[in-house]
């Protein structure tokens, strides 16, 4: 190879590198920002702020779900599975794929007891995608 | 390679992968969207995916090929590398908006909204804007070397966001879903679906293929229009 055109990759492999170092930087100072939610155990242990619009994430509790029989209210409970439970009241239509042992993100304000009141409830949906047949097959293997 | 050989010798092979892509993407999208079970838990709404999928893969691809011909434009000055790059960024951005489209229509069944700012969503919205970028840069340069050079560096740069797509679901929280094809595990998605969604994903390479090169036919021949096998091949004189 010329030594013109070494050069010439040189100077890419620096431009590229430099690049990414950059981006990468920022993208770790940046994380807390980046990160969409915040997760179970960090609402449990007061590292998403109190009184602000935050948005925290988990997967929703078996048999946690309780609509009040008046109005909208629905209270459930988020966990990580690892054993950081907090619970949510929401007031509003649930979307159609909310559902117990699904994921799902609320918007909307911690308070100081950890009860999040949400204003807004997104469905998370996992990677698995199951014809209906198959999905009674698993569960019917995997109790 | 000289551009009248290149010229001469691609009709066939555009004709070709248009067959093949068009034949390939009418049977996955009929077969997904009328011979395959409803979602469990989505419905029908899941089909999207098989267009979603494909434009979002090629999207990547598309931009990691531009980068490439970056590099061998900057280092050898190719010409052919960028009438490459010149075809390929309009492609590139039409598909990542197919992609951006798509996923906004499957997002407001699935999540309950149409959009949120989580990292893969913005990391792919970036690429909607380098491939603008550079089709804009282009445009904004009056010197083709220049102009080439320019937007060579910015493909290269820019490549640093492929990583981040790929990688912001697993990196960051997001609303979207991981990625349920991949090749180290086996996958996540029901072969009743992924047989189909395989085909589309095969068949859009081959026809974004098909368009990239015609697109390339075209600006070979402008690029070219003072030369006599041009001017003898459009019958001008």
């Amino acid at each position: 190879m010329k030594a013109v055109r070494r050069r010439r990759m040189l100077i890419l492999a620096f431009l590229f590198c430099g690049g990414s170092v950059t981006v990468a930087l920022a993208v770790v100072a940046l994380q807390q920002y980046i990160n969409h939610f915040y997760l179970p155990h960090e609402i449990l242990d007061g590292t998403a702020p109190i009184d602000r619009q935050i948005r925290a994430g988990g997967m929703v509790v078996h048999e946690s779900v309780v609509y009040e029989a008046e109005g909208l209210m629905t209270t459930f409970e988020l966990s990580d599975l690892k054993g950081s439970t907090f619970s949510v009241r929401y007031e509003g239509l649930l979307p159609s794929l909310f559902r117990e042992g699904q994921g799902a993100i609320v918007i909307g304000i911690l308070n100081e007891r950890k009860t999040f009141i949400a204003n807004e409830v997104l469905a998370k949906h996992d990677e698995n995608y199951v014809p209906p047949e198959l999905k009674d097959l698993h569960e019917a293997n995997d109790p | 390679m000289s551009p009248e050989i290149f010229f001469r010798g691609s009709l066939m092979w555009v004709y070709c992968l248009y067959l093949i892509g068009i034949l390939g993407l009418s049977l996955g999208t009929i077969w997904g969207l009328f011979f395959v079970p409803p979602e469990k838990f989505q419905g029908d709404s899941f089909r999207i995916m098989f267009i979603h999928v494909p434009a979002a893969h090629l999207s990547q691809i598309i931009y990691i090929g531009i980068a490439v011909a970056g590099v061998v434009y900057i280092v050898w000055r190719t010409k052919m590398a960028d009438v490459f790059m010149a075809a390929a960024a309009p492609v590139g951005l039409i598909t990542t908006g197919l992609a951006l489209l798509s996923g906004i229509v499957w997002g407001k069944p699935t999540w309950g909204t149409w959009w949120v700012w989580d990292a893969r969503t913005i990391s792919v919205l970036i690429l909607f804007f380098l491939f603008f970028g550079q089709i804009a840069l282009r445009q904004a340069v009056s010197r083709p070397e220049r102009a080439a050079f320019a937007v060579s560096v910015l493909a290269i740069v820019g490549a640093i966001n492929i990583p981040i797509i790929k990688y912001s679901v697993e990196w960051f929280t997001t609303l979207h879903q991981p990625a349920s094809i991949t090749l180290t595990r086996e996958s996540a998605i029901s072969m009743v679906f992924l047989i189909p969604l395989l085909i589309n994903i095969a068949s859009f390479y081959i026809y974004i293929a098909g368009v990239v090169l015609a697109g390339m036919r075209t600006l070979v021949l402008r690029r070219h229009k003072h030369t006599s096998w041009v001017q003898a091949w459009t019958g001008s004189s």
